[in-house]
């Protein structure tokens, strides 16, 4: 390509190219987009949900909870994944993007894609919730946006795919990719392999809506509709890792402890995860209890013990880096003298911390195949996954987007201080959400339900009080919650818009995709990105004891926490 | 660091450090006695779902449970509109949930077995046994059978935990269990 078109961001180091950058603007731009209408629906959702608010009709409601599930799990998440790609690819690589056009035509689609099912929810004819069960029928277009989008996505992934191609041949770095990349190289294969899944799905799902098809089989849909479900949590665990690394390298200057355990983990994530979907399947019929037991265990339990491994790693890398730099009293100085006031590094630790605790304890005790009879479609599981991917991917992707304000978009964030608080009360808000949620799920709340009182049944059942307060509670977290979503909306949309440039080039409509005056862009081609030193690894000065503290606390939690499910499942009426 | 290349091109050649190995041991650990509880528990723990399912169709199951209706009412409830069902010990029980109703109501003994059929006749709907916290998915064209022995006595709500459509929150069922 003729002229110059990288620039070094002077702060980070980082090389921008034009192309590259103009689309990772785009992507991000549309998932905060997505995440604010997203969000605005889910604190609709929660003020129904609360006994004493009850705020929708059943019919919004239902409407509701479709927006909030899809354009929040769906549009907002891979929107950002999407610009993740490209960052991982182009940026940390020192490459051209290969072929931005192409990259554009896969931003189209998503965007039509993504626009064209929430159309769909506001006619009102296909309130069928993101999972849409057949043979709960939804108008055509929401399933041809779903795949539109899905077609876009697959576009950025392979364009991901053939950039690294594209360094590779032009040598912009030495020897392996860096670990983000391998592990953003891991999304982009398990996305592959999920669009493949949700093509096998919803393809004769859509066709059968237009009528071309006489029926789907219920359970076959929900098999391989958890092959695309299932997989694409997995995309954004490997992508919201990467990114706890990147925020490791970019706060602390912190390496991995072992490459070789943090890339195993990450290709146990590819191995592992096929089949995987027979979690959400425990309680189907039609299903033998081997099948259960082995998809669920093998599957899940090898992607799960790499989930443990990156949640050492990570604080153990950044422990490793704070030790070095001195701070080595007790186990926790280096954690107690983190820049807690820096939202990229507090907003990526609390998602780590959430993620963990709440999240993968509950996710794996729900996924044991006979404890699952006492939480499946309760209101638990979106109690679970709102610590996955509301604070676990969510919070992370916030984290990082106080990093790309000033050196992708090059403008100073506004409000500093409420971006300072901001991580801590979407956080808070979250653990009380979800805390509540479990709490109720436990006591057998259902999920997607508008009235949990049945006033309009023929017949009486009334929950237990403390459920129903529990309720109320939740929805006083959810609130607060959606306090830290706004303030995140505010902060980036703002900063945007009236953030004080860092480059006179950072005009209004570069904040938006379009690139910067050609002025901006003083590279032809960067340097080529060298390995970094050797040093001597191992354990010695190198320990993380506070990190295998925490670890060991974590497992002790895991196991007690486990064990009264167990219990609890014990006091069940007798089946077989 | 993590946004640059490795030190050494063949990565996975590298050393492990202890505290890893140690961790990466007891998550493996944990892993196992995870995986070996589900065995464990289909042979010592009494929650177990059978796998014992059919393909059905609605109109074959409707008709099962009409059978069975007309068999063993032996009241009505809700001014005459949903029978009550006391089926014997050990007989075959039919619950059929549509949109948006369970139909009918059940009465059983407490400590007696039970082989409990259901289906859906539309769409998928949520078998949710409330208070004792049990639930099913329950899906059109496939027949779960549970052999059910309930350990309380009292009234039970039957909730559909599964969205489906706009009546979903009113589709409500009951079971009596006597002693
Ligand atoms: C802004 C704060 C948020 C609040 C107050 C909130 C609240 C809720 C509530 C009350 C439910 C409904 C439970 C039910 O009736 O079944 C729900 C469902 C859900 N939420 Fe959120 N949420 C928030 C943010 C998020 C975020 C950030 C994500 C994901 C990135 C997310 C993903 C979901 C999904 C996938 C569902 C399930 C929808 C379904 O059942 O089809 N939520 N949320
Ligand atoms: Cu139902
Ligand atoms: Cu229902």
């Amino acid at each position: 390509m003729a002229g110059n078109s990288f620039r070094q961001c002077p702060t980070s180091g980082l090389y921008f190219h034009r192309s590259a950058e103009s689309l990772m603007k785009a992507h991000a731009v549309m998932a905060v987009v997505f995440f604010l209408i997203g969000g605005i629906f889910g604190l609709l959702v929660m003020l129904t949900r609360m006994p004493s608010v009850h705020l929708l009709s059943a019919e919004t409601f239902y409407m509701a909870l479709s927006i909030h599930g899809t354009d929040i799990l769906i549009f907002w998440i891979i929107f950002f994944e999407v610009a993740v790609l490209y960052f991982a690819s182009s940026t940390l690589l020192r490459v051209r993007p290969a072929m931005p056009g192409l990259g554009w035509l896969g931003f189209l689609l998503m965007l039509v894609g993504s626009c064209t099912t929430t159309f769909s929810f506001f006619r009102g004819n296909s309130s069928v919730m993101f999972t849409s069960y057949v043979p709960m029928p939804a108008e055509p277009i929401f399933y041809l946006g779903l795949i539109l989008f899905a077609v876009g996505a697959l576009v950025g992934c392979f364009l991901f795919l053939a950039t690294l191609v594209v360094a590779k041949r032009e040598k912009t770095y030495q020897g392996s990719i860096p670990l983000v990349t391998f592990g953003a190289l891991t999304a982009c294969i398990i996305a592959v392999v999920t669009i493949v899944m949700g093509a096998i799905i919803l393809i004769p799902t859509f066709l059968w809506s237009l009528g071309l098809i006489p029926n789907v089989d219920p359970l076959v849909y929900r098999t391989i509709w958890w092959g695309l479900g299932h997989s694409s949590q997995q995309i954004n665990v490997s992508a919201q890792v990467s990114i706890w690394y990147a925020v490791a390298a970019i706060v602390f200057g912190a390496k991995p402890m072992s490459e070789k355990v943090s890339r195993t983990a990450f290709l146990l994530y590819i191995l592992f995860l096929q089949l995987a979907s027979a979690h959400h399947l425990l309680v189907d019929p039609g299903l033998s209890t081997s099948w259960k037991v082995f998809n669920t265990s093998y599957a899940m339990y090898l992607a799960v013990l790499a989930s443990m491994v990156h949640g050492l790693t990570v604080p153990g890398s950044i422990e490793v880096a704070q030790r070095k730099k001195g701070f080595t009293n007790g186990l926790f100085e280096w954690l107690r003298k983190a820049p807690w006031d820096n939202p990229v590094f507090s907003g990526m630790f609390l998602a780590m911390i959430i993620f963990g605790f709440i999240g993968g304890i509950t996710g794996v005790v729900m996924g044991t195949e006979q404890i699952n009879l006492i939480i499946h479609n309760t209101i638990f599981v979106p109690g679970h996954f709102h610590a996955t991917v509301a604070v676990g991917t969510t919070l992370t992707f916030m984290a990082i987007t106080y990093f790309l304000i000033p050196v992708l978009f090059r403008r100073e964030l506004i409000l500093p201080q409420l971006a300072k608080w901001q991580p801590y009360i979407f956080a808070g808000g979250m653990v009380l959400l979800i805390l509540f949620m479990l709490g109720a799920g436990t006591l057998g709340v259902p999920r997607r339900h508008w009235d949990v009182s049945f006033s309009d049944a023929v017949l009486k059942f009334k929950f237990a009080g403390t459920a129903i307060t529990m309720l109320g509670m939740a929805g006083v977290g959810g609130i607060l919650a959606a306090i830290g979503g706004g303030a995140y909306c505010l902060i980036a949309v703002g900063s945007l818009v009236f953030g004080k440039r860092l480059d006179e080039n950072a005009s209004l409509f570069s904040s938006f995709g379009f690139p910067m005056s050609a002025p901006a862009y003083k590279v032809s081609q960067p340097d080529q990105l060298a390995m970094s030193p050797i040093e001597s690894h191992g354990s010695g000065s190198h320990a993380a004891p506070g990190t295998f503290a925490l670890a060991l606390v974590f497992l002790v939690t895991f196991v007690v926490y486990f064990f009264i499910n167990a219990k609890y499942l014990s006091s069940l009426w007798h089946m077989s | 660091m993590s946004i640059h290349p490795p030190a050494q091109r063949v990565w996975w050649k590298q050393p492990i450090d202890k505290i890893e190995a140690a961790w990466i041991g007891l998550a493996l650990i944990w892993c196992l006695i995870l995986f070996a509880w589900m065995p464990y528990w289909h042979v010592f723990g009494k929650q177990n779902l059978s796998t014992e399912s059919y393909k059905t169709s609605t109109t074959a199951f409707e008709k099962k449970t009409n059978d069975m209706i007309a068999k063993y009412t032996v009241r009505k409830e809700a001014d005459g509109q949903i029978p009550v069902v006391a089926p014997p010990a050990g007989s075959n029980v039919y619950l059929a949930a549509s949109k948006w109703a369970w139909n009918p109501i059940l009465e059983l003994k407490k400590g007696e077995s039970y082989r409990l059929h259901i289906s859906s006749l539309d769409w998928q709907h949520g078998f949710s046994l409330q208070p004792v916290n049990m639930n099913l998915q329950i899906l059109p064209g496939y027949e779960t059978v549970i052999t059910l022995t309930p350990t309380q006595s009292g009234e039970f709500g039957v909730v559909c935990n599964e969205f489906c459509g706009i009546g979903h929150h009113a589709m409500l069922g009951k079971i009596y269990v006597k002693d």
